[in-house]
């Protein structure tokens, strides 16, 4: 999670990642900032989230995309 | 049968008729046969093709889901039995099948789109590339039919398409619910393109008539009529007379064109789908919005948020999404870092799906250069405006009290308003070098009196014209201020006087000063030829 905190900082390093929870519903994440993030997070963490799991729920919070890279690595 | 003919009018009298009187279980059907009514008289041999696209768009989403429900009993009958790896195995075979079968689906259903819209575009541009090489011999180019709305209605069915897929939409079962679908008359020639999940179920549910939103309906289907009849329609006079002679009218004139080409195809675009919102609405129907405010953008990106949303995110979630993060596009991204680093790298995937999709979206608005350029030309800026991301946050910071200013904030959205009314010009003139040289001309021949005087009344148009078109757009402005956080409408509701009056008075004004005396044409609006 803290790495996942700390990719998320180099996005945007203005907002505190832990506790926002609309991060798309508030326009704090854009399409360009989402791809830039599954590219990181492919890197990093070697999980591909594909296109259909690209959805706000999914990514309104730091917590919510933690839950996700967890679902796809047992997956 | 165009929104703004009579025809039409009686038409959805007798629709609402139909649909609130006779049993609320065949309320679907009345919209079935209204629909297909609707589309047949707009040309019967559209229909072919539209039932081409509902037939087999039907067989793909059912084989795909038989595999899916295959699926689901085998793994909740021996899934136990099997180990991690197993269960993988066979959850990738069955996607794999359900991909093949889409695949299926959308090479036919895009297949007749591309061959209908731009089989002319692409021999026209082989036979210049033959004449370029000094080959004689041309082409010829077929006489092919482009059914009303095709581009609207294939996106919206292959967005279903592409959910059932993903398993993100139900197969609808029935062949004649998805055949509304497909065919919803309101939005069928200008969407706005809808979801499968958000309007398949409200189509067939019964509804019962509620003052509340047909007098909502009514009122928002006034108000586009208002838009279009009184203000595009109007403009489109002095539009078409620039554009037909872009030799006479070049320098100062050609600001002009892109602001009065961006108040009409605003007034147009936005009153079509006032008019598809209000007559769904009257149904008991809810469709997606289409625009947000979008001349108060301060930037491109959040422009293209709030303008034409629907055709956006249809491209954000099944073109730019799906190739950016596709598995060729993610080996790209770690080759890209190790050659330029991580700063550079990490841009490569994001830059060029913008580019792929930026490409695709000025190929769905027409067969022409000028479009692709368009869309390139918008991605060009977007991308430019996102590199410059961190020196604006720079002066953010140096500046605090000039960045909150509405002072500040009215020069972005006037500086947005001009620069994406430059790019769409390229619509208007549809000739590219043409385009440029007039742009140029705005620095070299720029007489700004001249057209101020005598230029604007040789346009088409009176004085009395200019100003029911600037008292037209005051009152779009203003609405569109009062409805920031609550629509008009609402604050209206209870106080039914003063809402009589209100749309008591647009109505007169229609009739007034609609844009249908002599003259004039009623004409088709903008987006139904896309």
């Amino acid at each position: 999670m803290e790495k996942l905190i700390e990719i998320l900082n180099e996005l945007h390093d203005d907002v505190d990642f832990e506790s926002e929870n609309a991060l798309v519903d508030d326009g704090i994440l854009d399409s360009l900032d989402i791809v830039t993030l599954v590219t990181e997070i492919d890197s990093e963490f070697d999980v591909r989230i594909p296109p259909e799991e690209i959805v706000p729920e999914n990514f309104n919070s730091a917590a919510a995309l933690w839950e996700l890279i967890q679902k796809l690595d047992e997956a | 049968m165009l929104f703004t003919s009579y025809e039409f009018l009686a038409f959805l009298a007798l629709v609402f008729l139909a649909y609130y009187l006779l049993p609320k279980k065949t309320q679907w059907i009345v919209l079935l046969v209204s629909s297909y009514a609707f589309y047949a008289l707009a040309g019967v041999e559209y229909l072919a093709f539209i039932l081409f696209t509902t037939v087999t768009s039907f067989v793909v989403t059912r084989l795909m889901e038989r595999v899916s429900n295959r699926e689901k009993s085998y793994l909740a009958e021996v899934g136990d039995m099997l180990s991690k790896d197993e269960r993988k195995a066979f959850k990738n075979k069955c996607k794999k099948r359900r991909f093949w079968i889409l695949c299926l689906g959308l090479l036919l259903n895009f297949g007749v789109l591309a061959v209908l819209k731009y089989t002319a575009f692409a021999i026209v541009n082989v036979n210049s590339m033959l004449h370029g090489f000094g080959v004689e011999s041309t082409l010829s180019i077929p006489s092919l039919i482009l059914p009303l709305g095709i581009s609207f209605y294939t996106f919206q069915t292959m967005g279903y398409l592409i959910d059932v897929y993903r398993q993100k939409a139900e197969a609808i079962k029935n062949p004649f619910k998805l055949a509304l679908f497909v065919s919803f008359f309101p939005q069928l020639i200008q969407g706005p393109i809808s979801r499968a999940s958000d309007l398949a179920p409200q189509l067939t549910e019964p509804h019962r008539f509620e003052r509340r939103n047909f007098t909502y309906g009514a009122q928002r289907i006034l108000w586009g009529y208002f838009k279009k009849l009184v203000i595009a329609d109007r403009v489109l006079v002095a539009v078409n007379t620039m554009i037909e002679s872009p030799e006479e009218f070049r320098g100062a004139y050609v600001f002009l064109l892109i602001i009065l080409y961006s108040i009409q195809i605003y007034a147009d675009f936005t009153g079509g789908i006032d008019i598809t919102i209000g007559i769904a609405e009257a149904l008991g129907i809810k469709l997606a919005e289409n625009f947000k405010r979008p001349f108060s953008s301060r930037s491109t990106k959040e422009y293209w948020n709030r303008w034409h949303i629907t055709m956006g995110s249809w491209f954000t979630d099944y073109v730019f999404y799906p190739i950016s993060v596709s598995r060729p596009m993610l080996a790209i991204s770690k080759k890209s870092r190790a050659w330029f680093g991580k700063k550079i790298g990490k841009r490569i995937p994001v830059y060029l799906a913008t580019i792929v999709t930026w490409f695709l979206t000025g190929l769905w608005h027409g067969a022409g250069w000028n479009f692709i350029v368009w869309g390139l030309l918008n991605c060009l800026v977007i991308l430019v405006s996102q590199e410059l991301e961190p020196l604006y946050s720079k002066f953010e910071h140096r500046f605090p009290k000039l960045h909150a200013s509405s002072t500040y904030g009215a020069f972005m959205s006037i500086r947005t308003f001009l620069l994406m009314g430059l790019i769409r010009s390229l619509d208007c003139y549809r000739n590219v070098p043409m385009t440029f040289s007039m742009w140029g001309s705005m620095f070299t021949e720029f007489d700004l009196p001249s057209v101020l005087g005598e230029g604007l009344l040789s346009l088409g148009l009176g004085l009395s014209d200019y100003i029911i078109v600037g008292l037209g757009c005051a009152l779009m402005f203003a609405v569109s201020r009062a409805g920031k956080d609550v629509s008009v409408r609402e604050r209206l509701y209870d106080r039914p006087v003063l809402s009589w009056s209100l749309f008591g008075t647009l109505f007169i004004l229609i009739i007034m000063f609609g844009a249908y005396s002599v003259g004039y044409d009623a004409s088709q609006f903008i987006y139904n030829q896309f």
